[in-house]
């Protein structure tokens, strides 16, 4: 219970913080201006006159890929570079309790973001009547995906002072990991890889687990994959800041 | 209350800090002296929980600060070197963090934010973010948090860096105003400090002690009774004795 706390008043401070400058506003006004117009212009959402969410949900993970980086790139990069990391861990916290508190702060921001697509959800049921359930499994793939790109980003976070270099490394863990199972990819291996291998890296990709929720199949491997990456991540974190602490 | 044993630091190859004891009562105001680059920070970070020492233990009030990190951090009050606050906070808002992370909740902790901005005379800029504040508002807003909970035990390293002589002469009123119920470390490279607030000084060389004592005792070591004096004697290392 009193750890708990101690993890509530690490979160609390970590969402302010996103809130008390204008990161908050400019990520979430860049979030919709790019989910907008990628939905509505690029795949043409009303000329393919069908009411789904599909080309909506198509784009997330791509805009994730650019804005998660820049979302994460602070939550320990700047601790280390303005020394408030030594604040931080001499007060009476243990690691697990920053992590986790700087971890759904991160998350809870994104998903605040990812909530306010919703109008998208109302403007196609405006226009026909698309499945809710296919809707409600497509943001729970969005919410879990972006959980993974979070972790992976305070991980990138954890080995640097320098936010450029935070942002930077998140981006490409998450790209190579978005294009794992992608074909043209896959294809670059089984040229030489043996199939089991070809077949683990393909495993190991973010994609196939959000397409398959977006279609509307919620299966509890789906959610135990990006549940098992996120565990993962923030594990590696602790690591990280325990071995290097000042540097 | 504060006992340190044997304690080394390796960074890779550097040997940082190299077999530091010594142990610090409730009433007294150890002064941690030493050049820049002794270990000073390094010992403190040891003791505050921030490093783990390579070998050697730290207890704080019976807490070993590597089997029992939480609770001795409890007891802890630390003023980190350069005094690091999160800039976007406002000075209320910081210290209202720390009193929720040191698990006061309501109204206890509204009244423990409130005698901390009392304290240290912090009340014209409680509103003000950290950001805009000047050098010594901001040691004070970090010397706040580090009392806002009444640690029994107090570390601060370098408090008066930086700061004017009447910045100064404030924070070490401060420290003078705490120093019969608590035990406090005050690291310094500033001698006169040794006299206006501590009772006893060490210091470090090298990372190990090469002198522990009263500052008259220390004094009673150099030919001329001046601090100065056995600071540079112990301190510099033979090619600098040269270089002066």
């Amino acid at each position: 219970m009193d750890s708990l706390r101690v993890s509530m008043a690490v979160f609390k401070r970590e969402l302010r913080s996103y809130f008390e400058s204008p990161v908050a506003y400019v990520f979430i006004v860049a979030f919709l201006l790019l989910t907008g117009f990628l939905t509505f212009s690029v795949t043409q959402f009303y000329e393919r006159g069908v009411a789904d969410l599909q080309p909506f949900f198509f784009w997330h993970p791509w805009v994730y890929l650019l804005l998660i980086p820049a979302a994460t790139m602070g939550l320990w990069a700047e601790e280390r570079r303005s020394g408030t990391i030594e604040l931080l861990l001499t007060m009476p916290v243990t690691m697990t309790q920053a992590i986790m508190g700087k971890f759904l702060a991160a998350w809870l921001f994104i998903t605040l973001a990812i909530a306010l697509t919703l109008p998208v959800v109302f403007t196609t049921g405006y226009l026909g009547d698309p499945d809710l359930g296919v809707a409600f499994s497509g943001y729970l793939g969005s919410a879990l995906l972006a959980g993974a790109c979070v972790a992976i980003g305070m991980l990138a976070s954890s080995t640097t002072r320098s936010q450029v270099i935070a942002f930077v490394v998140s981006l490409i863990v998450c790209l190579v990991l978005l294009l794992a199972g992608w074909p043209p990819v896959t294809g670059f291996f089984v040229r030489w890889a043996p199939t089991w291998l070809v077949d683990a890296i393909a495993a190991f990709s973010l994609m196939p687990h959000f397409e398959s929720m977006q279609r509307g199949v919620v299966d509890l491997a789906d959610i135990g994959y990006y549940v098992s990456v996120i565990v993962f991540m923030l594990f590696a974190t602790h690591l990280v800041i325990n071995n290097r602490k000042s540097a | 209350m504060i006992t340190t044993s044997n304690l080394h630091k390796h960074f890779g190859r550097i040997h940082a800090v190299r077999g530091v004891s010594f142990s610090v009562q409730k009433g007294e105001v150890l002064g941690f002296l030493g050049p820049n680059g002794a270990g000073k920070t390094t010992t403190m970070r040891m003791i505050t929980g921030f490093l783990p020492p390579s070998s050697g233990t730290a207890t704080v009030c019976g807490h070993d600060v590597s089997d029992a990190p939480v609770e001795a951090k409890r007891v802890i009050g630390y003023l980190p070197e350069n005094a690091p606050l999160y800039g976007s906070m406002t000075v209320r808002d910081l210290l209202t963090f720390a009193a929720e992370i040191r698990g006061f909740r309501g109204k206890a902790r509204a009244a423990r934010v409130d005698a901390a901005i009392e304290k240290c005379r912090l009340g014209s800029v409680r509103n003000q973010s950290v950001a805009t504040l000047s050098k010594g508002y901001r040691q004070r807003t970090c010397f706040a948090q580090a009392v806002l909970h009444d640690p029994p035990v107090l570390i601060m390293d370098e408090p008066t860096d930086g700061l004017d002589p009447n910045q100064k002469h404030v924070v070490r009123l401060m420290i003078r105003e705490m120093a019969a119920e608590k035990a406090i470390i005050v690291s310094t490279h500033i001698l006169e400090e040794v006299d206006a607030v501590c009772t006893r000084a060490i210091i470090i060389s090298n990372g190990t002690v090469v002198a522990n004592g009263t500052p008259d005792e220390l004094r009673a070591r150099s030919g001329s009774g001046r601090l100065d004096d056995v600071f540079r004697k112990l301190t510099l290392g033979e090619e600098d004795v040269t270089n002066g």
